[in-house]
This record gives structure tokens, C-alpha cells and sequence, in this order.
């Protein structure tokens, strides 16, 4: 098929994946975190005094299409590093999964 | 001599008006808001990235705003020597942007914090300071949920060695006490700058400082000491 000035073959399409990354970004270990600090103290007050500690962070879902998993990874760290995360205070981590249409 | 100043004006600032009157009225020198859609600053002299809310702090304080398109003009200008001084979310941006080490966090307390304190002078070195003494103690208010300063060990030795701590929370006489520091920011430090100087961020807010009027007129001492500082070295020319 042709689409616009451009010939579409079926090994095109096919290395048009979908993907879902789940992206986790949470404050170093080094660096003080307040939230969760307070999250722990509600709980306790609530009566859960098991919980021992609580570390606060950011959960993002990304949608996108990308050949294979490799490829994926590797643009994702990309934006983590630029943007998703500030890696002077946070690390982050992602899960990576093909999602069928 | 004239000074132009710019004030750099993101979607979601609200220190823009603040500071174009403290430049107007504080100093009697042009002043312009510059749109983030616009990617010249060469008729600027100085840059001043204003407080408040950015992209509404979405993602992280100056996160979003780093890439808006007025940022590359604002990089340009740092690099060419130019003053730039950021103001609270000025600050923000302009650590999320490289331009100054380390990283804001939310205040220790969680509470938003809105006062008048006292912040003591630690170096005359940049070009935002120049006209103060060290050790000089300045009266300017603050208003931030996220003004915690934060830098590795590794990367506090290196500003302390190469003098880029420019402001530290202090007691009005100019001791340092940490039972002043409202957001629990490393070693008290209120403002750095950059290796060269000419970029400094602070927490505090000088612009809403230029008059007795309205509480205190120490911001100017920060405001006007670029005022025919070498400021040609911004335009390249």
C-alpha cells in the first residue's frame, strides 16, 4: 500500500509495536524525605505501627510504539534523564511491556 | 549609565509585575517581560527569572519551563557572561536548567513559607553582589513551598571552595542559625551562583525589597549592582 509519497510494507508495520512503560521515580537515599516522613507518621497514627519507613515518589505511565524492547529502554532512560527525573535528587527505574492492540 | 533589564515571563510566573516595578520605580532603568515564546535577548543587558508557579510546578518546580524556547536565548546569554539573577522559581529554573548546581526540594516542613527575614552576605565575587559587603546582613521576605537546597557533600566542598554560596540564612545581627532557615535548605544557604559569577540564584525575593514603603529597600543593593558592571560582555559586542 502507499501511503502519501511513502511505500508501507508489511515488515513496516509489523516492527510498529505498542508499548506500556511504568516509570518510578523516587528521592535518593541520601536525601531527606519529608512526605514520606509524614505519610509514616499518619499511618502510625492510624494504628499501623509496624511501618517502619516510607519513601514518597512519582509513578508515570507511558504509552508509545517502538521496534523492539532494547530500543525502548534505551529512548525511555533517554527522557528519564532529561526530564522525567532529576537525577541530581531522584533515581528512577521502568518497567517495560508490549501491550496488544 | 543605562541598564536594560528583561524579566523573563513563563505561563504560571506571578513575580513578573513584582519585578518589573522594583526595576521601574526601586531603580528608574528600562525593564521589559519577555514572553518564553520569544528567543531574542540581545537588546537585554540583564536577565531577571521572576517567582512563581511555572507550568504550575507540574512534574517539578522549572522542570518544564527549562525547555520553553525563551530558555535557549537565557543559556546563550549565561554563557556569553551576561547577569542573570534568578528569583525563587527563577532559581528553580535555572538549577533544573544546569546553569546553577544542586536542586530545590520541598521545604522540611511542608508548609509553604511567607515572611520577611535575614539573609547574611557570604560573597562579593559575582556580579549580583558586588556592591555589598561580605558578612553584610539583608532584610528581604520569602514566599516558597519549595526553597530546600540540596547538594551532595561532595558538591557542597566544591561550592565552598570556589565561593559559590552568595547568600546563607542568618540571624538579623548576621550569625548563622539554623533555627532561622525556613526550609531546612543545606548549610543554610540561601543563594549560589555559577563557577564565573554572573548567575545567581536565590531564594528570597529582593524585587518585593525596593522601597520602605513596602517593608525594605535591601533587594536593591542585589537589583543595581549590575548597573554599568562590564554588563557589555552580555551582548557579545
Amino acid at each position: 500500500m502507499i501511503e502519501g509519497n511513502r511505500i508501507v510494507t508489511a515488515t513496516d508495520a509489523k516492527t510498529q509495536q505498542t508499548w506500556l512503560v511504568e516509570v518510578f521515580v523516587s528521592l535518593k537515599p541520601a536525601v531527606n524525605d519529608p512526605q514520606g516522613l509524614a505519610i509514616r507518621d499518619g499511618l502510625h497514627m492510624l494504628g499501623y505501627d509496624e511501618v517502619e519507613d516510607v519513601r514518597a515518589g512519582k509513578y508515570m505511565q507511558l504509552h508509545l510504539t517502538g521496534a523492539d524492547q532494547s530500543a525502548v529502554e534505551a529512548r525511555v532512560t533517554e527522557m528519564c534523564e532529561q526530564l522525567l527525573a532529576n537525577t541530581v535528587i531522584e533515581s528512577y527505574r521502568f518497567d517495560v511491556r508490549p501491550v496488544s492492540e | 549609565m543605562t541598564t536594560r533589564y528583561a524579566v523573563i515571563t513563563f505561563p504560571g510566573s506571578n513575580g513578573e509585575h513584582d519585578a518589573l516595578k522594583a526595576v521601574e520605580l526601586g531603580l528608574g532603568m528600562p525593564v521589559e517581560a519577555v514572553w518564553y515564546k520569544e528567543t531574542d535577548l540581545d537588546r537585554f543587558d540583564a536577565l531577571l527569572l521572576p517567582g512563581g508557579f511555572s507550568y504550575g510546578d507540574y512534574l517539578r518546580p522549572g522542570a518544564i519551563a527549562r525547555f520553553a524556547p525563551i530558555m535557549a536565548a537565557v543559556e546563550e546569554f549565561a554563557s556569553s557572561g551576561g547577569p542573570v539573577l534568578g528569583i525563587c522559581n527563577g532559581f528553580q529554573v535555572l538549577t533544573e536548567s544546569g546553569l546553577l548546581p544542586g536542586a530545590l526540594l520541598r521545604n522540611q516542613s511542608l508548609e509553604f513559607r511567607c515572611s520577611w527575614l535575614h539573609v547574611r552576605t557570604e560573597t562579593t565575587r559575582t556580579v549580583w553582589t558586588a556592591q555589598l559587603d561580605e558578612g553584610e546582613v539583608l532584610h528581604l521576605p520569602i514566599a516558597h513551598g519549595d526553597g530546600r537546597y540540596f547538594a551532595e557533600p561532595e558538591l557542597l566542598q566544591e561550592l565552598e571552595a570556589n565561593k559559590q554560596i552568595v547568600f546563607r540564612y542568618s540571624s538579623p545581627t548576621g550569625e548563622r542559625d539554623s533555627s532561622v532557615n525556613p526550609n531546612g535548605s543545606v548549610d543554610d544557604i540561601a543563594g549560589i551562583c555559577n563557577r564565573v559569577g554572573n548567575v545567581v540564584g536565590l531564594m528570597p525575593h529582593p524585587e518585593r525589597a525596593y522601597d520602605e514603603l513596602i517593608g525594605g529597600d535591601d533587594g536593591v543593593k542585589i537589583l543595581s549592582a549590575v548597573i554599568g558592571a562590564g554588563v557589555s560582555a552580555a551582548t557579545g559586542s
